[in-house]
């Protein structure tokens, strides 16, 4: 009998840097204790977290797999655990980790060559993050990058330095930023993310990664059909509550699909296909 | 195949006791169900349903995973040790091992449940027939044999003897150490065990769901059956408890928690879960499932629609009928799947 | 039965089809001799599975918790002692009373089925009432039963045959069990032992507990929003003990809050899956709310406040439990 190590039981790293984002949003960095990444992973894929007495929860992981020193996650105060993580957690703490867990976008495969489209809200970019960096690493196996990104204000935009001051010089590369209300000193657009998209005039040739809350992935999917994309162009990817992370607990499936092993990554087409329970 | 004695049952249970830690069914409390042997456990094999499923053998209600200490910024994990003693289960009727090939398909997947595991492995199954099937079984329905119960032993009960035989490796080792317990069965021992064979299946059809038959039709049809109209009326009267899901033999969601000890130690431990219970999927941000037709809906989605998709058609369901036993307000899968039947014409 | 039964489909028939009513509590037949399941009928065609006979235990009071948060007028059939949790949840604020419509329902006592199988009987395949005899068919064989026998204990408990609410009968009021002596004589006999063996029963009792929730889920007093046991955040959430501490808060802290709105249907032990002695502990509540305040029956009217939520001058000091609470 193999005595390998339960997948339940998680790895210890240590918090190495934590930057304040937004009022409720911090990216903690995250390394082996002696130094180095937990684990490698592809992005889009998870990771649970724990505060030993506080119980695990699931993130998807904001760095770049390309970056090969640590791990980042991208965290917004929300419930008691992540309260937890905002009030408590700073640099030296060790926390718990397991992972990766789930599929991945194809950025292997299917990406490939494509002009893609990037769509987030809020603290949807987190997922979106580990993409881009990984394809501005990879510049040249990409083709055009659009970044088209809404907050509720100028404070509410995560990695703002990396989104005003890196992505935009890198070759082919824009970033659309959008904020819900007009506001003193913003010269960017202001209204929602589905009307700015529309605003932009975005052929339906690119792939489009879509991440935000679920009203406004919805509305942002009746606006991409309306410019003539498709719903299998259309990446999106999913949260439900987890425990596991490996398919076996049972309460994170739509239908059949469990969205920690068969998700968090689905296109729009595979979404129709399941259950309306997410 | 071997018999053995009503008179020289205790010295069996005995021999079994000193091979691993023995499960038996035990009346307790006017209650049967499967218990620790000891030398006063009043052993009754008549019961064919046993109140509680045999599952938590191998997946316990509650089992500490891995203990953290933490002290200051630091934090160190220790894995919970995986269990190594041999257990020997008796008396486990074929619906109960036939629900163990059902969790096996979920834990020995992988990532393997390591935990889980280490008890199937380190079990030896011995099965017993049922002589006396209840109104509410309906193993047959999945092709179960309730007269030829699978498990590394067989045994079935004819008068007062035991006649025994081994069906895998583990079973004949087992058989091999209780040499001088056992005795050759004769030509005339096997009838009377090939007429009990046939009088259980003959019962079984007589039974109130002996014909009972679902539908395979049901897991091609998962969008209309996930809409149907019959979720509303059947949920209209569950009462959100979870007891259906903790007598089920295949039932397997679980829950991850910590309990928090004294001077920064805390236990992980996990626990049994339920579909039923209204924080089952609830999310700081929302829960996906409201109300208790969601949570109805999911767990016999999950045994009629969904597991059959994952695999090959199986049903997660057995025929234990213990969901008809326990259920305060008469709600169960035959229900169910009968209405759903009804309702899509299939 | 029979004719209760045909009387209260034609009933809910004409509540629903006049529009009286949107919708009616009452039972559905099931597939077995004894499974009637509580069901809600919104059509007058769906009436015909309409059912009454001595397996309709459920107190289906509970049910209106859901109609009046859909605002549903609800036609309820209630047996005498179910009509107790009607006035409950109606004096809890729990139901609004013009979305009731009651139904007084006659019965004699419901049969216990763990009662029957526990004299043997397997494999059931129909039974029959005549005249304080239960006949008990099954694929190995006949057997009759004396009805007394394997009535449910909360009937042994009756409270007789008159509806503490009704907006309507179904015919004739039946004569109910004649209840089994004095209902405390368990509480007496436990209050009797040492501390020692008292803490020790309820050990043992509330150790047996798988935590299902079913006495919660089914319990007329029971009408949170949330309960503090689903609520993650609470230290005593657990589905299932973290520590053996906690499924003896669960009982125990249930029994507190439901003190002095506790009906005593005796629902939580029927549906005990268990077998634990879940009204015992409501009955220890009950006795002792008679001592210290004088006889109080939750749920016989849905206006008289309980006597802990009223203040008088000649109220005991909570110290009296301790002192009295053995008496």
């Amino acid at each position: 009998m193999c005595n390998c190590q339960d997948t339940l039981i998680p790895q210890i790293g240590v918090v190495t840097d934590v930057c304040r984002e937004t009022a409720d949003v911090k990216t903690y960095r995250v390394e082996k204790p002696g130094g180095g990444k937990l684990f490698e992973h592809l992005p889009g894929q998870c990771a649970l977290l724990s505060v030993p007495g506080m119980g695990e929860a699931i993130f998807s992981i904001t760095s770049s797999p390309t970056n090969k020193n640590y791990l980042e996650f991208s965290i917004k105060r929300c419930g008691s655990i992540t309260t937890y993580l905002d009030d408590e957690l700073e640099v030296g703490q060790e926390i718990a980790v397991r992972g990766p867990y789930g599929n991945h976008f194809p950025v292997e495969d299917k990406l490939r060559g494509k002009d893609v489209l990037f769509i987030a809200g809020g603290i949807g970019l987190a997922p979106m993050r580990s993409v881009i960096n990984y394809m501005l690493d990879k510049r040249d196996q990409f083709g055009s990058i659009d970044i088209v990104y809404g907050a509720r204000s100028r404070e509410d935009f995560v990695r703002y330095q990396e989104l005003t001051e890196i992505w935009p010089k890198q070759p082919k590369t824009k970033v659309h930023l959008t904020i819900d209300k007009p506001q003193e000193g913003w010269t960017g657009n202001v209204g929602f993310v589905p009307a700015f998209l529309k605003a932009l005039q975005f052929t339906p040739d690119k792939t489009v990664l879509l991440c935000g809350p679920p009203i406004m992935i919805k509305l942002c999917l009746a606006a991409l059909i309306e410019m003539g994309f498709k719903k299998n162009q259309v990446y999106t990817t999913l949260e439900l509550k987890m425990k596991c992370g490996i398919g076996k607990c049972g309460r994170c499936n739509i239908g059949k699909k469990y969205v920690c092993k068969d998700g968090p990554v689905f296109t729009c087409d595979e979404l129709d296909e399941m259950p309306d329970e997410y | 195949m071997f018999k053995i004695a009503k008179a020289k049952w205790p010295e069996l249970w005995q021999a079994l006791a000193r091979e691993g830690q023995l499960y038996l069914p035990a009346l307790v409390d006017g209650k049967t169900d499967f218990a620790p042997w000891q030398k006063d456990t009043k052993v009754d094999l008549l019961t064919a349903v046993t109140a509680k499923s045999l599952k938590q053998l191998f997946f316990a209600q509650v089992e500490p995973l891995m203990h953290f200490q933490t002290s200051g910024k630091k934090v160190a994990v220790t894995p919970q040790e995986l269990p190594a003693q041999p257990t020997i289960a008796f008396g486990v009727r074929a619906c109960d091992l036939a629900g163990f090939t059902i969790l096996d398909k979920v834990f020995l997947k992988e990532p393997v449940d390591t935990f889980y595991r280490a008890r199937r492995e380190n079990c030896t199954l011995i099965g017993l027939a049922c002589g006396f099937p209840e109104e509410t079984c309906f193993c047959q329905t999945f092709n179960i044999d309730a007269a030829s119960p699978a498990g590394d032993i067989q045994t079935w009960l004819v008068w007062d003897n035991l006649y025994w035989e081994s069906r895998t490796g583990k079973g004949q080792q087992l058989t091999a150490k209780l040499a001088a317990l056992l005795t050759e069965a004769t030509a005339e021992d096997a009838k009377l065990v090939q007429a009990q064979q046939t009088k259980i299946r003959e019962t079984l059809s007589k039974l109130p769901l002996g014909r009972l038959r679902f539908s395979p039709e049901l897991a091609k049809h998962e969008q209309e059956v996930f809409n149907s109209k019959v979720w509303e009326k059947l949920s209209a009267t569950c009462l959100s408890c979870c007891g259906c899901t903790y007598v089920c033999p295949t039932c397997h969601c679980y829950d991850v928690r910590d309990y928090a000890g004294k001077d920064g130690a805390v236990e992980r431990f996990r626990c049994w879960d339920s579909c039923m219970n209204g924080d089952f999927t609830k999310m700081a941000h929302g829960n996906p499932r409201k109300g208790q037709l969601e949570r109805f809906r999911q767990r016999y989605m999950h045994k009629l629609v969904y597991f059959p998709e994952d695999y090959e058609g199986t049903f997660a369901c057995v025929g234990c009928g213990r969901c008809l036993r326990i259920c305060p307000v008469n709600l169960n899968i035959v229900k169910v799947a009968k209405e759903l039947e009804v309702d899509l014409h299939v | 039965m029979q004719k209760i039964a045909a009387l209260m489909r034609q009933k809910a028939q004409e509540l629903l089809s006049s529009g009286q009513v949107q919708q009616v509590a009452a039972w559905r037949k099931g597939q077995l001799a004894y499974d009637n399941a509580p069901a809600v009928f919104t059509s007058p065609e769906a009436c015909a599975d309409l059912v009454y006979d001595e397996f309709c235990p459920a107190n289906l009071s509970k049910y209106l918790l859901a109609a009046t948060k859909k605002k549903l007028k609800t036609a309820v059939f209630l047996k005498p002692c179910d009509t107790y949790g009607v006035n409950q949840l109606l004096k809890d604020n729990r139901v609004q009373r013009e979305y009731v419509y009651a139904i007084g329902t006659p019965c004699q006592g419901m049969l216990d089925i763990k009662k029957i199988r526990a004299h043997g009987l397997k494999g059931i395949t129909r039974i029959t009432v005549s005249e304080g005899v239960v006949q008990v068919e099954t694929v190995y064989g006949t057997q009759n039963l004396p009805q007394r026998d394997v009535l449910l204990d909360k009937c042994l408990q009756c409270k007789g045959n008159a509806y503490m609410i009704a907006d309507t009968e179904i015919g004739e009021k039946l004569a109910t069990p004649e209840p089994r002596g004095d209902a405390f004589a368990a509480v007496k006999r436990i209050e009797a032992l040492p501390p020692e063996e008292r803490f020790k029963f309820w050990q043992q009792e509330l150790s047996k507990c798988i935590r299902c929730n079913a006495c919660r889920d089914i319990c007329p007093a029971c009408s949170c929003e949330q309960c503090i046991f689903d609520n993650p955040a609470a230290p005593v959430a657990g589905k299932a003990f973290a520590d053996p501490v906690e499924e003896n808060m669960f009982h125990l802290i249930r029994a507190y809050h439901v003190a002095g709105r506790c009906v005593g249907c005796g629902e939580c032990a029927r549906v005990c899956p268990q077998g634990v002695k879940l009204g015992l502990l409501n009955l220890k509540f009950m006795k002792d709310i008679n001592t210290f305040y004088g006889p109080y029956q939750a749920g016989s009217d849905a206006t008289t406040p309980a006597p802990q939520v009223t203040f008088t001058q000649g109220d005991v000091e909570p110290s009296a439990a301790g002192q009295k609470g053995r008496s």
